[in-house]
Parts: structure tokens; C-alpha cells; sequence
């Protein structure tokens, strides 16, 4: 059981071109997944068809053998929480922004045990000196610990971040990846992350998608992340060497690989 | 749990306690305003008379005054406040809009437009040319009301259109939208003008200045029967304008069908402006003064910024007709030239301190 993404498929407008085309790949209980791919590749976009966000055109997504799709609103959010890329923040305190995690789970008013869930996920935050203290004041990486939290806070059993690094110093980067590895084991949740820093990818997942030209070009576990597929994916030349027995990923300067973009043929 | 978890969960219960307190005081301050504004005019009358008086017991002279005159233009005053205030408070949140109002949205003017419509077109109202206070009853508020609504309405229809279909147009595009639909119904109002005698002309131009006066028992009724449905309403979507508040794909991945919300809101927001307006005439600017008003003291919270405006609402109608009535008395100035006063400077005010970014 957990999760199954299945022929998904995605564009904006029929008459256009496919976003995404025949996505398939499953996660694993407990399993970080990393979806990989240059810009534009479809990587949000793929997670707001799992959120019903943008509704797939064709495929099915399957959370614990349940259709999401067939799902109501309320009990998707149960299921699914999707941390966005770019989040916009109310004027809330900390407490009451993760408060609305339990919004789908409140019939009349926040409960006592509503709040404890939320202070819990607070705390596992480290951001119980700022309950309330109002999300715009915050710097970026406890805003994004918010958001965070409030996404653990609809105990979802399926975790979607869309870059949550990326506006993070590297303290934050590896705080932030680490509880939610944690989480993902504690609270036996599958976790799909965008990441666009490949070591990150190596260090806190389990498993790699990588998209390009709408498709999976390739899917799996540390196997996976060689330098050809880098190259065909990125177009870009790696090194993958090991340093204290942890893969690390080089750009490899020397062999320089030309790609087309508007102003011609430009060296990389 | 450690001590000082419970401290800080106990700390997040005062500050909710605080904001209840907000609300409490809002609706004290209210009632104590609406007391001294039943009893503040031509006649003086202790306030004990008018509790008196509200509960049949007063002296006959008193009791027809409270009852007949000053009572009903006050609880006008506390449902028309409560009714834009509510209103403009959801219309900024689900157009994520802070100028959002019933009249920068042209919603006020479109329900004037049609309720003259309907006053002078359909016979809806009774012209009179005997006195000021007198010159427009409404005879049959079904078809006025219905009139305003639909004319309203046509605001709201067009202003959701645009910002479904034309999203990079941005707050300052549907304010201007707004602008544009004013005019445009402003327009209409004025060749309703040019074909009607001088006695009609003057009761128009009178009906849109604003006057609380001119509603009746059976305007009250159905305006508070209206105002308190819709509340429940928007009451019972306090958790949802608050996720939509940080965002429309938030939203949606909390739950929040947003789609639906906003029309519905936006609809039940336009009804309940569009009957104020056709009970009461053009009041503008409560709409977007009390909901930022309140912002100060519970923030973005709609659990409490819904109850609060109301509040809100309520005590800045009563406040500005009550000056209205008494500042040069026995002359009644017009309570929409008094509210667009308070307007005009929370306008500049928000211009200064700038909006936030996400526009509720």
C-alpha cells in the first residue's frame, strides 16, 4: 500500500501540447521520492494533477488503493497535503496558520485536540518561540517550516513539497529535508519532494523521478542517478564521486556541452 | 506536557480570548451608541423612557416617537452597517481585493439604479412632493428589492467574470472595473433623470443621497431576516475565506471547493448590498472601512473579522447618522455624504500603509 500514480496525463488546453504525458511511478510507505527535471519540465504541474489542483486528463492517482479523484474535497485533504513552491501568507499568527491544517478535519470550530496536534507539529518545527507571532514577520525559512507544519498537520498520508530548500540557507536546507525523512518514517507517510539540488536528492531520498519531454525518462533508486541520465535530462556533464561514503554529485567543468538557447549555441 | 507547553497553548487561548473581547466591546459600544441615538434629537428622552418605551410601558408621546421614528431608522442603521460591512469584508477575501466593497465594486450603484427603476419605471414607489424626509415610500419592496438585486447583480456577474477570465488585470483592474460599471449605471440613473418631472428628479437625487429613514417595519424584517441567513452563511465559511485568504491553491489543497465559495459569496454578498441599498439608498464606503478597521485588532481571521465588521458596521452607521442628525439639528444631513467622509481618508490611509500582497 501507499501510493500509485498512474498514466497521468495533462494539458492545459487540448489543442496544445501534452504537459504530461502517460506519468506513472508509485511511492512506497515511508519512502521520499525526489521528482527531478529541468524547467518547464512538468514537475508542479504533476503535483497539482495529484492535488486535483489542475485535474489530470486521463489517469488515475491511488492513495492507499482509493482513487483521489473519486474523493471528496474534505477527505483529498486528509489524504494529500502539497506545500506550494511559492506560498502567499495570510496575515495569521503561526498557531492559526497551521491551524488551518486541521481545517478539514473541523465540523464547527477548532477542537482541544485540534490544537494539541497543532502545537505538536509546532514543536517538531522548533518554532514554539513564535506561536504567536505573525507568518510575515518570519524569516524565510520559518515561514517555510510553517507551511510545513501545517501541511503535517492534515496528517496526510501522502506529502507533496514543490522546492521547499529553495529559498533556504544550507542549515535550513538539511534541517528542514531531515524532519521530514523523519516524519516521513514516524508517521509512515509516503513524501513526494521537487528538488532541484541533485546532493540533496542523493542525501534525503529514496527514490528518483526524473521527467523530460512530458514523460518519466527514468525511474528508480540510487541507480538511477548516473551521469548519462543527469546529461540527458539536464544536459549537463557530472562527476558523481564519493566523499565520506556519501555520493556527491560535480559538475564537471572541462567537458563542456553545448545547448541551444535563444541567443545561439552557449557552452555549459 | 511540560509547563511551559501548557503556558504557550494557554497563551494562544488569551489571545483568542482577546479577540472575543473585541467583539464584545464592539457590540457594547453599539448598543450604548444606539440607546443614546434613540433618545439624542428634537425631543430629548432619558434613555430610561426608551427602554421603557421598547418594552410598551413608556408615556404615550415617547412611545410614538422611539417606536415610530427613532427606533426603526437606528436598527435600519445597525442591519444596513452590519449588512455592507459583512458584505465587503467577504468580497475582499474572495476577490483577494482590500478595495473590494459593494460600492467601489459598482454594486451600490447598479442596486440604486435598479431600485429607482423600479421606484419610478415600475411603480414599485409612492413619489411624494410634500416634504423632504417623505419623498420617496417605497409601496412594494418585492419588486424594488428585485429590481436592485438583478441590477446589482449584473455588477457582481461582471466583475467575477473578470476576474476568472482576465486574472492578470490585478486588484487595480477590477476597482477599475468597478469604476467603469458606476459610471455606467450612474449613466442610466441620469436619463432616468432627464425623462422624469422636476418633483421625481428631486426625490431621485433626494433616494441617493442615503436615508435611514425612509425604512419601514417590513424593510427591517426583511432585511434582517436576510442579513441574519447570509450570515450564518458566511459564518459557517469563517474557516474557508480564511484558507482562501493565503492563496487559491491552498485552498483547494485544504478542501476548499473555491470556485463554488466565491460565487455563492460573492452572489449572497451583491443580494444582501443590493436590498440595503434599495431599503436605504447609496451608503458607501462602510463596506471598506469597518472590515479594515477590524483588521487592526483580530487581523486576517474571517472566525472573528465576520462578527467583528458586522459590529463594526453597525456602530459606524449609527455613529454617522446620529452626527448627521444632531450636528446642525432640526436639518438632517445625508448619511451617504457623511459615510463617503469617513471613506475618502481610510482610502488615503490604505494607499499609505500599502496593501497586503495577497490583498485581504
Amino acid at each position: 500500500m501507499g501510493v500509485e500514480i498512474d498514466n497521468i496525463t495533462f494539458a492545459y488546453n487540448p489543442t496544445f501540447r501534452n504537459i504530461l504525458e502517460d506519468i506513472s511511478f508509485d511511492i512506497q510507505k515511508n519512502q521520499c521520492i525526489a521528482i527531478l527535471g529541468n524547467n518547464g519540465a512538468g514537475k508542479t504541474t504533476l503535483l497539482k494533477c495529484i492535488d486535483r489542483i489542475c485535474p489530470a486528463n486521463k489517469g488515475v492517482v491511488l492513495v492507499d488503493s482509493k482513487n483521489v479523484y473519486n474523493m471528496t474535497k474534505n477527505v483529498m485533504a486528509q489524504n494529500i497535503a502539497y506545500v506550494q513552491q511559492n506560498n502567499s501568507f495570510n496575515n495569521m499568527t503561526v498557531f492559526d496558520s497551521v491551524l488551518l491544517g486541521r481545517k478539514p478535519y473541523i465540523k464547527w470550530d477548532a477542537t482541544s485536540e485540534d490544537r494539541q496536534i497543532v502545537y505538536d507539529m509546532i514543536e517538531k518545527m522548533h518554532l514554539e518561540d513564535f506561536v504567536l507571532r505573525n507568518v510575515s514577520e518570519l524569516s524565510g525559512g520559518e515561514a517555510q517550516k510553517v507551511m510545513l507544519a501545517r501541511a503535517l498537520a492534515q496528517e496526510p498520508k501522502l506529502l507533496m513539497l514543490d522546492e521547499p530548500t529553495s529559498s533556504l540557507d544550507p542549515l535550513n536546507q538539511h534541517e528542514v529535508l531531515s524532519i521530514v525523512k523523519q516524519i516521513a518514517k514516524e508517521h509512515n507517510i509516503c513524501v513526494a519532494i521537487i528538488i532541484h539540488d541533485l546532493n540533496l536528492a542523493i542525501r534525503y531520498c529514496d527514490r528518483f523521478v526524473f521527467l523530460k519531454d512530458s514523460r518519466v525518462f527514468s525511474y528508480g533508486g540510487l541507480e538511477t542517478m548516473t551521469p548519462e541520465n543527469i546529461k540527458e535530462v539536464y544536459s549537463i556533464h557530472v562527476d558523481i564521486i564519493e566523499h565520506r561514503g556519501i555520493p556527491l554529485i560535480v559538475p564537471f567543468p572541462d567537458k563542456r556541452v553545448a545547448v541551444n538557447s535563444s541567443l545561439g549555441k552557449v557552452g555549459i | 506536557m511540560a509547563n511551559d507547553d501548557i503556558t504557550k497553548l494557554q497563551a494562544y487561548n488569551d489571545f483568542i480570548k482577546r479577540k472575543s473581547l473585541v467583539f464584545a466591546i464592539a457590540v457594547f459600544a453599539t448598543i450604548v451608541i444606539a440607546l443614546f441615538a434613540v433618545s439624542a434629537g428634537s425631543l430629548d428622552i432619558p434613555v430610561l423612557e426608551v427602554i421603557r418605551s421598547i418594552l410598551g410601558k413608556g408615556e404615550a408621546q415617547f412611545h410614538t416617537v422611539v417606536m415610530g421614528i427613532r427606533l426603526p431608522r437606528v436598527i435600519a442603521a445597525i442591519l444596513v452597517g452590519a449588512t455592507l460591512a459583512v458584505a465587503g469584508a467577504v468580497m475582499q477575501c474572495v476577490l483577494q481585493n482590500p478595495l473590494a466593497s459593494a460600492s467601489t465594486l459598482g454594486v451600490s450603484q447598479g442596486a440604486a439604479f435598479g431600485a429607482a427603476l423600479g421606484i419610478i419605471v415600475f411603480g414599485g414607489g409612492v413619489v411624494n412632493s410634500d416634504s423632504a424626509a417623505t419623498a420617496v415610500t417605497i409601496n412594494n419592496p418585492y419588486i424594488v428589492t428585485l429590481c436592485a438585486f438583478l441590477c446589482g447583480s449584473l455588477s457582481t456577474f461582471v466583475v467575477i467574470i473578470l476576474s476568472q477570465f482576465k486574472k492578470e488585470l490585478g486588484p487595480a483592474g477590477l476597482i477599475l472595473a468597478g469604476v467603469a460599471l458606476s459610471s455606467l449605471f450612474t449613466g442610466g440613473s441620469t436619463l432616468l433623470q432627464y425623462f422624469a418631472d422636476e418633483t421625481k428628479i428631486s426625490s431621485v437625487v433626494f433616494w441617493t443621497f442615503g436615508n435611514l429613514g425612509s425604512a419601514g417595519w417590513t424593510e427591517l424584517l426583511i432585511l434582517a431576516v436576510i442579513f441574519f441567513i447570509t450570515l450564518v452563511y458566511f459564518l459557517l465559511n469563517r474557516w474557508n475565506y480564511n484558507a482562501m485568504a493565503s492563496g487559491a491553491d491552498t485552498a483547494k489543497s485544504l478542501g476548499v471547493n473555491t470556485r463554488a465559495v466565491m460565487l455563492i459569496s460573492m452572489g449572497i454578498s451583491s443580494l444582501n448590498a443590493a436590498v440595503a441599498v434599495s431599503f436605504v439608498g447609496i451608503i458607501g464606503f462602510v463596506g471598506l472601512v469597518a472590515p479594515h478597521m477590524m483588521r487592526r485588532f483580530v487581523g486576517n481571521d474571517y472566525r472573528y473579522l465576520v462578527p467583528c465588521s458586522a459590529a463594526a458596521g453597525a456602530l459606524l452607521l449609527i455613529l454617522a447618522d446620529t452626527f448627521g442628525r444632531l450636528i446642525i439639528a432640526p436639518v438632517i444631513l445625508p448619511i451617504g455624504a457623511i459615510t463617503s467622509f469617513l471613506g475618502a481618508p481610510m482610502f488615503l490611509y490604505l494607499l499609505f500603509r500599502g496593501f497586503d500582497k495577497n490583498g485581504c
